[in-house]
C-alpha cells in the first residue's frame, strides 16, 4: 500500500481478502441498503446475510438523490428514508447487528457530510470498517479526501470501466482494503449478462494495483457472481438482494445462499 | 501522486467534480474540447452565424415607458424572450450542440424543469440531425404539456421521469443515470449553470452573451452604466450571463430574484441561496435546500423553471463575495408580476421572469428617477398562460 494511512485502518477488511486468499476463496460481498425493508429487518437480514456466508457486507447510507443507482435501490433508499433513517439510525443498525465480518459504508458525499467532523470515528466505533463514497472522485476534493484516507476506516475507492490505466493506479495508491470494480457502464441494477469489457477492465486494474479487486454493478445470479469471481477477488451483489429483501429476510438469505454456492464454483 | 485539480473547477469554494467516477474521462474530455473550440476561431465563427441567423441575436433592449413610470425609475428590458423558441436556453445549447458535433457524439440528452431547455434542446438536435432525449418530470409535463408537443413535434423523445418529487431535479438525476450508462456516445447538456465542473462556467459563457449585449446597448442607449441588474434565478442561467460582464463593475447592483413559493417561513419554495446551507448535490458543492442530516429537501415554486433545491455554485460564490444580492419573491406576487409587465408593455413574461418583474415592483420605495434599471426577461409567458388559467387565480 503506496501510503501509510492504511496503518491506522482497522485492518479486518485487509485480513478477510488474505485468509481468503490461504484457502483459495474469493470474497461475497453483499449490498443492504440500512433500514430496507424496516428497521429491525434490516438487521435480521445483516445477520441472516453474515449467516449464509458472506465475507464482507456493504450497508447503504439512504440518500434522496442517489444518483448512481437504479430503480430497486432507490426506491429502498425512498423507504428508509420514509422509515426516519439517517446517518445515525445507520450507525445503530449496524450496531445492533453485531456482525463479525466487516462492514463497509456505501455512501453519497452529502449525507457524510452531514454527520459532522466525527462522522466516521463514530462509524467506526459502531462497528463500520470501511467507508465507499460513490460521488468522490480522485482528485474532486483534497482535503475530503484526505479526512476519509485518514479516518479509522479503510478508504474503498471506485473505478470504472472508463478509468484509463493511469488513473486507476494513482485511484489504487489513494485507497485502502479493496478496490471496487464498477463492472460495466450505467447505475446499479440487474442485467441479463455480465460486461464482454470486464475481463479486459480487470486484467487493467489488476496491473495497477496488489490491493484486492471487487467486482459490482449488474451482478444478480450465481452463474454471473462465479464468472465475475474468477476475475477478481470478490463480488458485490445489491440490486437483486435488495429485491428479494423487499419480499423477505428469508429469501435474500436463500439468494446470498445460492451467490455463496455460485462463487465457491469459481 | 499527481492528482490534477484544477483550480477552475472551482468559484470560491463553491463548484467541483462530485460525480460518479464513470463520468470523470468525459468531463475531462468536454473541458479539453471546450478549451480547444475557445480558441479555435472556425468555431466562435459559427457560433456566431448561428446565433444572428438561427436565434435572431442581438435580442433587443427595449424601454419599459409604462413599467418606468409604475415603478419610478427607467427600466430596460433584456429581451431573451425574442430569441428562436422564447427563451435564453437556446444560446447554451446552440453552443454545447456545436460542442458534441466536435466532439463526435451523435447522442444528445437533456433533463428540463419548465419545457424551454428541453425545447431548445430538440430544436438544435433537428437542425442538426442529432437523436435527443429529453428528461422531465412527470408533475411538470403535467404543467407544461405545450412544451411536451413542441419537443415530440421537432423529434425528441420526452421520456417522463417518476421518481422522487417527478420535478427538475429528479429529471436531473435521471439524465446523469442516462449518462453514466451511454457514456461514450452520447453528450449530455445541462440546461443552467449547475452540474460538475466545467459545465457552471461554461453554461455561463454561452449565456454571458446577454449581459455582454445589454452592457453595450445600455450604453449606447444610454450613455452610462445600468445601477441595477435583475434576473430570476433558478439554476441561475439567465443570471449568471446578464450578471458576469458587469461584475468587474462594482458600482453596478446585482439582484437576483429567487422563488419564495408559499413563503420563506414554509416549507414550500425554492429559495436556496436565501435558505439553504452548503452541500453537494448534482456534482457540486453549492447553497442547498437540505434537512441537518443532508436529505435534499423538495423545492417547490409556481414556476417549474424555478422549482430546484439547488443554484449553481458561481451564484453561491457571489452571494458570499457579497457582490451579487438575492431576494425572493412569492407564488402569488410573481403573478402580479406576470400580469403587471402584460398589461402595461404588452409583453407577456415567463412566470420564472415575472419574479423579477414582481420584486421590481415591490420595491418601488428604493427606485430614484435616476434609476437605471436592466431587468432580464428571459422567456416568454405562452408556454405558462394554460397553468395560469387553470390555477385560475388570475382575475383577468
Amino acid at each position: 500500500m503506496a501510503s501509510g494511512l492504511a496503518t491506522i485502518s482497522s485492518n479486518a477488511i485487509e485480513r478477510r481478502f488474505v485468509d481468503l486468499r490461504a484457502v483459495s476463496r474469493k470474497a461475497f460481498v453483499p449490498y443492504v441498503t440500512a433500514g430496507h425493508p424496516d428497521r429491525s429487518r434490516s438487521v435480521a437480514l445483516l445477520q441472516g446475510l453474515e449467516a449464509a456466508g458472506a465475507d464482507i457486507v456493504e450497508v447503504g447510507v439512504p440518500f434522496s438523490d442517489p444518483l448512481a443507482d437504479g430503480a430497486v435501490i432507490q426506491a429502498s433508499s425512498q423507504t428508509a428514508l420514509d422509515q426516519g433513517i439517517r446517518f445515525d439510525q445507520v450507525l445503530e443498525i449496524i450496531s445492533e447487528a453485531k456482525l463479525s465480518i466487516p462492514v463497509v459504508l456505501f455512501s453519497y458525499l452529502n449525507p457524510l457530510l452531514r454527520g459532522g467532523d466525527d462522522a466516521l470515528k463514530r462509524a467506526a466505533e459502531a462497528g463500520a470498517h470501511g467507508v465507499l463514497v460513490t460521488d468522490l472522485p480522485l482528485g474532486a476534493d483534497p482535503q475530503l479526501e484526505t479526512w476519509f484516507a485518514e479516518s479509522p476506516l479503510d478508504f474503498i475507492r471506485l473505478v470504472a470501466p472508463t478509468t484509463p490505466s493511469d488513473r486507476m493506479r494513482q485511484i489504487a495508491q489513494t485507497g485502502s482494503g479493496f478496490v471496487y470494480l464498477i463492472s460495466r457502464l450505467g447505475v446499479t441494477g440487474e442485467q441479463a449478462s455480465l460486461s464482454a469489457e470486464l475481463p479486459t477492465t480487470a486484467a487493467r486494474l489488476r496491473a495497477a494495483t496488489s490491493l484486492p479487486l471487487c467486482i459490482g454493478f449488474g451482478i444478480a445470479t450465481p452463474d454471473q457472481a462465479r464468472a465475475a469471481a474468477a476475475l477478481g477477488d470478490g463480488v458485490v451483489v445489491g440490486s437483486a438482494i435488495v429485491r428479494a429483501a423487499a419480499e423477505s429476510v428469508e429469501s435474500a438469505v436463500a439468494l446470498a445462499v445460492a451467490l455463496r454456492r455460485g462463487i465457491d464454483g469459481a | 501522486m499527481s492528482v490534477s485539480v484544477h483550480p477552475s473547477d472551482r468559484f470560491g469554494v463553491f463548484g467541483g467534480k462530485y460525480v460518479p467516477e464513470t463520468l470523470i474521462p468525459a468531463l475531462d474530455e468536454l473541458e479539453s474540447a471546450y478549451a480547444a473550440a475557445q480558441n479555435d476561431p472556425s468555431f466562435r465563427a459559427e457560433l456566431s452565424e448561428m446565433l444572428s441567423t438561427y436565434v435572431g441575436r442581438p435580442s433587443p433592449l427595449s424601454e419599459a415607458p409604462r413599467f418606468s413610470e409604475r415603478i419610478g425609475a427607467r427600466v430596460l428590458l433584456k429581451r431573451e424572450d425574442l430569441n428562436h423558441t422564447g427563451a435564453h436556453k437556446i444560446n447554451n445549447t446552440v453552443g454545447q450542440v456545436l460542442l458534441a458535433r466536435r466532439m463526435g457524439k451523435p447522442r444528445i440528452i437533456a433533463e428540463t424543469g419548465a419545457g424551454q431547455h428541453g425545447v431548445a434542446t430538440a430544436t438544435v438536435c433537428a437542425r442538426y440531425g442529432l437523436e435527443c432525449v429529453v428528461y422531465m418530470g412527470e408533475e411538470d409535463m403535467r404543467r407544461q404539456s405545450l412544451n411536451v408537443f413542441r419537443m415530440r413535434l421537432m423529434g425528441a423523445t420526452v421520456v417522463p421521469v417518476l421518481s422522487g418529487t417527478r420535478t427538475l431535479k429528479d429529471a436531473t438525476s435521471e439524465a446523469i443515470r442516462d449518462w453514466v450508462t451511454n457514456v461514450n456516445d452520447t453528450h449530455y447538456i445541462i440546461g443552467s449553470v449547475v452540474g460538475p465542473a466545467p459545465y457552471p462556467r461554461m453554461v455561463r459563457d454561452f449565456q454571458s452573451i446577454i449581459g455582454v449585449e445589454a452592457r453595450a446597448q445600455v450604453l449606447e442607449r444610454v450613455g452610462r452604466l445600468p445601477s441595477s441588474v435583475v434576473a430570476c434565478v433558478g439554476g441561475g442561467s439567465n443570471a449568471m450571463g446578464i450578471f458576469h460582464p458587469f461584475i468587474p463593475d462594482v458600482e453596478v447592483e446585482l439582484v437576483g430574484v429567487e422563488a419564495a413559493g408559499e413563503g420563506l417561513d414554509t416549507e414550500r419554495h425554492s429559495a436556496s441561496l436565501t435558505k439553504g446551507t452548503p452541500g453537494v448535490l448534482h456534482g457540486a458543492l453549492s447553497y442547498l435546500l437540505q434537512d441537518e442530516s443532508g436529505q435534499v429537501h423538495p423545492a417547490h415554486s409556481v414556476s417549474a423553471g424555478l422549482d430546484y433545491p439547488g443554484v449553481g455554485p458561481e451564484h453561491s460564490f457571489l452571494k458570499d463575495a457579497g457582490r451579487a444580492t438575492y431576494v425572493s419573491v412569492q407564488d402569488d406576487e410573481a403573478m402580479e408580476g406576470f400580469r403587471m409587465l402584460s398589461r402595461l408593455e404588452g409583453i407577456i413574461p415567463a412566470l420564472e421572469s415575472a419574479h423579477a418583474v414582481a420584486w421590481m415592483s415591490h420595491e418601488c420605495a428604493r427606485w430614484t428617477a435616476d434609476d437605471i434599471v436592466l431587468l432580464c426577461v428571459s422567456g416568454r409567458g405562452d408556454k405558462d398562460v394554460a397553468q395560469v388559467m387553470e390555477l385560475g387565480i388570475l382575475d383577468v
